[in-house]
């Protein structure tokens, strides 16, 4: 019998109960084993894409079907995204005292990244539209494809840059800061929203409440900066 | 009730976050207004969230990365994208991605006020 045909025989109401089953097992599955294997390395955002994603290939479920059911995870992004002005709102009076510092570095992240991306994939040879899509993979999906249209970058492939941006820093966060000894709540979540806006946020979130508070900052202010800089940065990187 | 209110109060921002958006056309999300003007919103009028709320919204937020599940899922769809050029993709992925985490985290802490609590977690 071919059971990869067990889920179109069910009645179609089934499937988005299935994705969102799916989801959840599969992240909890993730957290599972990161706690287990106590390394970083063990992302469970990754874990849970891989085992969905194989599912679906394996029972011939189409990314629509899927998404039926999970756009109700989906959706509650929006909620989360606002609730990041909680911790903020506790953390105010020492983000008022390192305003500048705090600017310097949000400015020079993504002026670093803008530039590094493109001039990387430069180097090893890579095309313009690749390198240009390179610009705002550290950005938050919705503002990274915007401004992929802006400045000329090929927009599905920032997308894709963008989720894969996050899960490195998700992944490599700890290890990096560890190295160079910043162990400072505030740092590390300036850095993880610069460098990795939500998914690299998602990771330094639940160690610290200013983490939170500097990765809701960084991840709104990062897209503001970089929208506004990337159309200025382009034509001179192409130049070059 | 706690859960209720947060879950109110955030829905409540996000749709002004929509018409914000909506009205100064800018390509930044909506979610990422409605942050900003829940923030505000504390700001002007001088309170901090009840500790409740504020236990519910931290709730919500350590399960942020499964939120980005359905979205990530989408992309293995796209990943075909990578083969064309994978080396200077992932070489600069991985590089430019490591280098902004550190400017940034080092700016930040060499820069800035250090943190009182250390080990204030949650």
């Amino acid at each position: 019998m071919n059971w990869s045909t067990i889920p179109h025989t069910l009645s179609p109401g089934v499937i988005p109960l299935f994705a969102i089953v799916l989801t959840l097992g599969a992240y909890l599955f993730g957290i599972d084993v990161q706690r287990r294997l106590r390394s970083p390395l063990a992302n469970p955002v990754l874990i849970a894409i891989v085992i969905i994603g194989s599912t679906l290939r394996l029972l011939h479920l189409s990314y629509q079907d899927y998404f039926s059911g999970a756009q109700f995870i989906h959706f509650l992004l929006g909620p989360a995204t606002v609730a990041l002005a909680i911790p903020m709102v506790r953390a105010l009076e020492h983000m008022r005292r390192s305003l500048w510092p705090m600017l310097a570095a949000l400015f020079a992240g993504s002026i670093v990244g803008m530039v590094s991306g493109y001039s990387f994939v430069r180097m090893l040879g890579g095309s313009q539209p690749v390198a240009l899509s390179m610009l705002p993979k550290s950005l938050t999906t919705p503002i990274a494809l915007a401004v992929s249209q802006n400045i000329g970058g090929v927009p599905s492939l920032c997308a894709v840059l963008a989720i894969l941006g996050g899960v490195l820093v998700a992944v490599g966060i700890d290890r990096t800061l560890d190295w160079v000894n910043i162990h400072d709540p505030a740092a590390r979540g300036l850095a993880a929203g610069t460098a990795g806006s939500g998914i690299g946020a998602s990771r330094v979130i639940p160690q610290h409440t200013l983490s939170a508070a500097f990765a809701g900052v960084a991840i709104g202010a990062n897209g503001i900066i970089t929208a506004v800089l990337a159309p200025l940065v382009a034509p001179l990187l192409k130049h070059w | 009730m706690a859960m209720l209110r947060l879950i109110f109060i955030l829905l409540l921002f996000q749709l002004a976050g929509e018409a914000l958006r909506a009205a100064t056309h800018t390509p930044v999300p909506a979610p990422v207004f409605g942050m900003v003007l829940l923030a505000a919103w504390y700001m002007l009028r001088r309170r901090e969230p009840e500790p409740a709320l504020e236990q519910a919204a931290n709730g919500l937020l350590n399960w942020l990365g499964l939120l980005f599940v359905p979205a990530g899922v989408g992309i293995i769809a796209n990943i075909a994208l990578l083969r064309s050029a994978w080396l200077p993709i992932s070489v600069s992925l991985i590089g430019s991605t490591l280098l902004t985490l550190l400017v940034t985290a080092w700016i930040m802490h060499r820069f800035g006020r250090r943190a009182t609590i250390t080990k204030e977690g949650r």
